[in-house]
């Protein structure tokens, strides 16, 4: 299938790279780009003063009644099967409605798998769900308990006996990279990108960086935990949920079910978090089941520990980058191998080999990623998958040749930033790192860093200086749609399956469809979060902004068409064509006559319409196939390290960011500093920690898993260059991964700045300084 | 004896084992207070008790009879029924997905008295001083007992801020 | 959690006639709540001491009377905890977060368990704590936190109180009472080390309570102390180790050194010989260092945790070179 897929992006590109450009989406450049009113704007969120009074209700928090409590026996062992099992205690035990194992579970499918093919699916793994007595990693879940509250479903999941024939499980990375495998394809690139003769490039430069960075396994621990509360109600089935895949869920499990997709509702209007782990996993499926069983309502709550043994994390990496240069800098070679861990059951892919692709010019590339097939929970997406990673392991090299030539960091990145796409030769959409950088280096002051490490002091703490390059690719995802209603007010209706988990969604969209159906902010109303609402694709990619703008934008061209039609002959408008009308003060007037116009209200009245609909679709994103489209930015970042201790304190961290246009500095500062502050505790804390000899996650509690708390997050610059893309809806790029891209290597660059150390192994923990 | 929550009186319940948080979550429907770990590791669950910052998730419910426990949708708030703090958070931004975003609240309103009392902190240089001067360290520190994965920190300090200003703390 | 009774005592007399042979006294509950609902404990009632009279005073040899309710928060904020033995405050005050702080108790604190991964993990990971002769998964596992100092095969796990690395160096005493009447145990002699039974922890017998930590009358050294927590993250989390030191100097030499660690034992850890070593000697890093390390000739590291060693010392060193600059 992989190769399949190679061959298909390699002829669709090879046609659209024929196809003028102005027959694209984005071909002419949207005029919202420069006609912005409450966009870019400082709007507070809307959702602000339900979040904060406690008022926004999340999937745990539904009321309902009859209502039972789940939990989860997970599995000891990581492979195997279940050779006994008692559940009679259990059944027995106070308010227990249903003990749920493979014996009497119902007949499920297989979750269909995310991907570009079905929309509708959101399937991390491809695994049977307690179909069977296989056990297939540490943790997978063995038994569900229902009862009448939480305390009596917890007790009597204790009481359950289960006794395992376990054999020999793979568990063991540095074992496993022997048998390890090749995909044909890293998400919709080859893998192997073997160009211009790299190994012997390597071997006559003048300068050479040859090293070894690793990652650690991370999850995204988002503070809501994962849950459903579910009921069953006459054949269907509603799933209040906390996801950001709303309608691959719903479809999911329809599937799963065998049900037909309209009798599947998914809401779920806010989450408490997500970074890529508020997708499809177990809990929602063997939820749904035990509902069906039991034929009650069923909340879902997991535990901070079942959430470690259920919802899968971003995969360790061990990643070879090698860098040869010339003299002044120019890159002759990049060598980028490494491995992860993706059992063959997982279907996200951690792509870190594709961030060498599109960041450097360079003259040889040899390039490609491989993966260890273990018995152990799929992996998952994780805030900015692949780039995290590999602008870790990509950008500590940059920092270790700039110091090999004897370079400034950022002048090496100057001499090779890509001015066309290093691999395709394609063209940018849109791209100023370097203006970015330049934006970053004068407010962080980067001037007065020290080029050799070690020379800064503040009684025992060594101070130092790093920057970094981050990057993401831009994605817009086919088949988002939007209900836009104009009401006999003339007000404005945005309706959309979209999700927010704290991206600002319906605050940003609103000042879209305001300033692009000409209304002021208080005329416009978005709802999202629910699968009755017309399909939007997952909150993932950071593509929910592009596809639900671009979604918008149709609709606003039928709504034109749509008007002008109900306007008939009796109006100012009449004889214009969509092409001669715009919207403006609530109505649509003509381009060249702006007194030629008529309110959204009149038009309505006049045509005795209650009310107006229509629905935009985000179409094919051919765009990203003709151009090289990716955001970049520009990590800085001032530490100190105790001589003593060898703890890391960041004292401030600077992040400038090319993104195309920002359309609401107040949220897209907090998203970018969120970002940042992720790649902040992947820096300095975040590891997983899964033993093994056993396969089991030992790391299950927000106390063993250190993100960073308040005193370890300093203040945060946030700078953007704000050129509009012009092949992009409203000129932007997403903004919800790029800021955890590059801020690692940002600090361990800062780390070896401070102290001559280099760790090249993710976290940056106090014995590694000492 | 009963619980005083938010003004009004509720039994305990007739299962030692509830917390205190699940009492407010699903008894009283109370869901402004959220459950983030159920451990004492995240501060998700702070509520006020006897004025107090605790954790409700390590709390059970019966050692909650015959105090006086103020929730998110306790707070005394102004004429738009915002507290001021509730009102810096949306205008600093200091959320995003909104879940931690009470328990930071809560907890913010005791520091502020904690603050005033003069109680040190980790971070304090001289623990004998008689005024605490409230730097964003020291705010920092006192914060850390709640986490955020957003990464809404800046706004939340300076919301904290902006408070303590207003409030002359 | 299974199925329990509470019971609030109405005094100490009536919390120590209803503690049954199941029964577990309750205090903040900041440990105990979380073992139980995680499994690792169990009990049939608990008998809530935490809103017994809780009251800091001056004992009659000058010391400080602190009873075993008494909050985190108030024994931190107390003024005389502040000016006479900081080293405690600074101590209280790395521990936790500040809702954490106002739930916990004296008593509880110090009665507080290990926080290894293993011992936790009651279904998936062997621990001869919690079973004895189950095995210890964390001897040969992530041991990153575990002790260097006075562990055996059966057991490395390390006490991660604060507060008691302070107690430790200021030679506290729990005042306990039981069946067999009132008792009193140097803190330094409360916990034990795991040797073939790790589930033994400290002294107490069952149905016995603590009632009060005293502290004994403050000294130039007490006065003159610091606590140094070295974790992972810079608030809110356990220490990888800590250093709590007290220095008195006379005549240019030090009359006087306290020194406890933490992180690195099954309990309190007090560095004796290298206090007795200093004693006489000038006050200089390099004393410092050789001193600890008469201490740390017995540290056995685990697979994951060798760096500790030089941790200490350097830590150790710190702290007392800046209590030697401060008395100076």
């Amino acid at each position: 299938m992989t190769k399949l897929q190679n061959a298909i992006v390699g002829g669709v590109r090879a046609v659209i790279g024929h196809v003028p450009a102005s027959w694209l989406p984005g071909g002419t450049p949207d005029p919202l780009i420069d006609k912005r009113v409450a966009l870019g704007g400082q709007q507070t969120r809307i959702d602000g003063p339900d979040k904060v009074r406690g008022a926004a209700r999340f999937a745990a928090e539904v009321p309902m009644k009859n209502l039972l409590y789940a939990s989860f026996v997970h599995s000891a062992i990581a492979r195997g099967r279940i050779a006994d099992l008692d559940v009679s205690a259990a059944e027995a035990a106070p308010g227990v409605a249903l003990v749920m194992t493979h014996h009497n579970a119902p007949k499920m499918a297989v979750p269909p798998p995310i991907g570009m093919t079905n929309l509708k699916a959101a399937g991390n793994h491809t695994l049977p769900i307690m179909q069977d007595a296989k056990i297939r990693w540490n943790g997978q879940v063995v038994a569900v308990v229902l009862a009448e509250t939480r305390e009596q479903a917890d007790h009597a999941a204790t009481l359950i006996r289960v006794g395992y024939e376990a054999v020999q499980a793979r568990t063991q990375f540095e074992e496993g990279k022997a048998s390890a495998y090749t995909p044909d394809s890293m998400l919709v690139e080859k893998n192997r990108l073997d160009k211009g003769n790299a190994g012997q490039k390597l071997a006559e430069a003048a300068f050479k960086i040859d090293a070894v960075y690793t990652t650690p396994w991370e999850n995204h621990n988002p503070i809501e935990p994962h849950a459903s509360t579910i009921v069953w109600q006459d054949g269907k089935l509603i799933v209040h949920d906390a996801t950001q895949m709303i309608h691959g869920t719903a479809g999911s499990l329809a599937k799963i079910f065998g049900l037909k997709v309209g009798d599947v509702q998914v809401s779920s209007p806010y989450v408490g978090g997500g970074f890529g782990a508020k997708g499809l996993w177990d809990h929602q499926i063997l939820g749904v089941a035990a509902a069906k069983l039991a034929d009650r309502p069923v909340r879902v709550a997991l535990s901070r520990a079942s959430m470690h043994r259920l919802i899968g994390g971003r995969t360790q990496t061990e990643q070879r980058v090698a860098l040869a240069a010339d003299a002044d800098g120019t890159l002759k070679a990049l060598l980028h191998h490494g491995y992860g861990v993706k059992p063959l059951h997982s279907i996200c892919d951690e792509g870190f080999s594709l961030t060498g692709r599109s960041l450097y010019a360079c003259e040889s590339f040899d390039i490609v990623q491989h993966y260890v097939d273990l018995d152990l929970l799929a992996n998952s997406f994780m805030r900015g998958p692949g780039e995290t990673p590999g602008t870790f392991a990509i950008e500590c090299a940059m920092d270790e040749l700039a110091h090999a030539i004897g370079m400034d960091p950022i002048e090496l990145r100057r001499r090779n930033v890509a001015t066309r796409d290093p691999v395709s030769g394609a063209p940018h959409s849109q791209s100023a790192m370097m203006e970015a950088y330049d934006l970053g280096a004068a407010r962080f002051g980067w001037h007065r860093r020290m080029a050799q490490p070690g020379m800064r002091r503040e009684g025992e703490w060594l101070i130092g200086m790093g920057c970094a390059s981050g990057t993401f690719p831009f994605m817009r995802m086919p088949g988002t749609s939007v209900r836009v209603t104009i009401d006999n007010s003339g007000d404005v209706h945005v309706a959309s399956a979209a999700h927010e988990m704290g991206m600002g969604t319906a605050t940003v969209q609103r000042q879209h469809a305001a300033d692009r159906l000409g209304l002021p902010l208080d005329r416009v109303t978005v709802t999202i979060g629910d699968s009755s609402l017309p399909f939007a694709s997952f909150a993932g990619g950071s593509s929910q902004t592009a596809s639900l703008a671009a979604a918008i934008s149709a609709a606003s061209g039928k709504l034109v068409a749509e008007l002008l039609r109900l306007a008939g002959n009796d109006t100012p408008l009449a004889g214009l064509k969509p092409a001669e009308v715009e919207f403006a003060d609530g109505g649509l007037r003509g381009v060249e006559d702006p007194a030629r116009n008529e309110s959204f209200a009149s038009i309505l009245r006049r045509s005795g319409r209650a009310e107006l609909s229509v629905v935009g679709e985000s179409g094919a994103p051919l765009e990203i196939i003709k151009y090289s489209m990716h955001s970049t930015s520009a990590n800085f970042c001032e530490l100190r390290v105790s001589e003593v201790t060898g703890e890391i304190r960041v004292n401030r961290l600077v992040g400038a960011f090319d993104c195309g246009r920002i359309l609401n500095a107040r949220t897209a500062t907090s998203q970018f500093k969120g970002g940042m502050i992720m790649g902040l505790g992947m820096a300095l804390t975040e590891e997983t920690l899964l033993d093994e000899r056993s396969g089991r996650i030992m790391s299950t509690s927000l106390a063993d898993y250190h993100v960073p708390v308040h005193l370890d997050v300093p203040d945060i610059d946030i700078l953007w260059t704000d050129i509009p893309d012009p092949r992009t809806p409203l000129g932007a790029r997403g903004i919800g991964e790029i800021g955890t891209t590059g801020v690692a290597a940002a600090i361990a660059n800062a780390v070896f700045n401070a102290t001559g150390k280099r760790v090249r192994d993710l976290p940056l923990t106090l014995d590694k300084l000492l | 004896m009963t619980i005083c929550v938010n003004g009004t009186e509720v039994s305990p319940p007739a299962d030692a084992r509830v917390s205190l948080l699940d009492l407010l979550r699903e008894h009283l429907h109370l869901t402004g207070t959220k459950k983030g770990c159920d451990q004492g590791a995240c501060g998700a669950c702070t509520v006020l008790m006897d004025g107090d910052r605790v954790l409700s998730c390590l709390t059970l419910a019966a050692q909650a009879e015959g105090r006086d426990v103020r929730t998110v949708e306790g707070l005394p708030g102004g004429s738009d029924d915002l507290h001021p703090l509730q009102r810096a958070f949306v205008e600093h931004d200091g959320l995003q997905c909104g879940y931690c975003t009470p328990g930071q609240i809560c907890s913010a309103i005791a520091m502020a008295e904690e603050l005033r009392r003069g109680d040190p902190s980790y971070v304090t240089h001289d623990l004998t001083a008689g005024t605490l001067v409230a730097t964003r360290a020291e705010i920092r520190e006192r914060m850390s007992g709640n986490l955020c994965r957003c990464g809404a920190h800046n706004g939340i300090i300076d919301a904290i801020e902006t408070m303590l200003a207003e409030t002359g703390a | 959690m299974t199925p329990l009774t509470y019971i609030r005592a109405s005094d100490r007399a009536d919390a120590l006639a209803r503690a049954g042979s199941d029964g577990r006294f309750l205090g903040g509950g900041t440990n105990l709540v979380d073992l139980l609902r995680q499994n690792v404990e169990r009990a049939s009632a608990l008998v809530d001491i935490s809103s017994l009279d809780g009251a800091i005073r001056e004992s009659e040899s000058g010391g400080l009377f602190i009873d075993a309710s008494v909050k985190n928060t108030a024994l931190a904020a107390h003024p005389l905890v502040r000016s006479r033995y900081p080293v405690l405050a600074r101590a209280l005050l790395a521990g936790a977060s500040a809702q954490i702080r106002n739930m916990a108790t004296v008593g509880g604190n110090i009665l507080q368990r290990t926080r290894c991964m293993y011992f936790y993990d009651v279904d998936g990971a062997r621990c001869n704590k919690r079973q004895p002769g189950a095995g210890c998964d964390a001897l040969y596992g992530f041991n990153r936190y575990h002790a260097i100092l006075g562990a055996s095969d059966q057991c490395v796990a390390t006490h991660p109180s604060d507060m008691c690395v302070a107690l430790a160096m200021l030679d506290a005493v729990i005042h306990l009472s039981g069946a067999a009447g009132e008792r009193q145990v140097p803190l330094t002699d409360f916990h034990v080390l795991p040797g073939d039974t790790p589930q033994i922890e400290t002294v107490l017998k069952s149905g016995d309570l603590i009632t009060a930590v005293e502290l004994p009358p403050p000294s130039d050294a007490t006065v003159n102390s610091e606590y140094r927590k070295v974790r992972d993250r810079s608030s809110y989390a356990f220490a990888l180790i800590s250093v709590a030191g007290g220095l008195a100097l006379a005549d240019g030499q030090v009359a006087q050194a306290r020194i406890a660690l933490g992180g690195v034992a099954a309990k309190p850890w007090r560095a004796r010989r290298a206090e007795q070593a200093l004693v006489g000697r000038a006050p200089t890093p390099d004393a410092f260092l050789a001193a600890i390390r008469e201490d740390l000739i017995d540290a056995r590291p685990l697979s994951g945790n060798s760096f500790k060693i030089g941790l200490v010392e350097r830590t150790m060193v710190a702290v007392l070179t800046a209590l030697a600059g401060t008395n100076a």
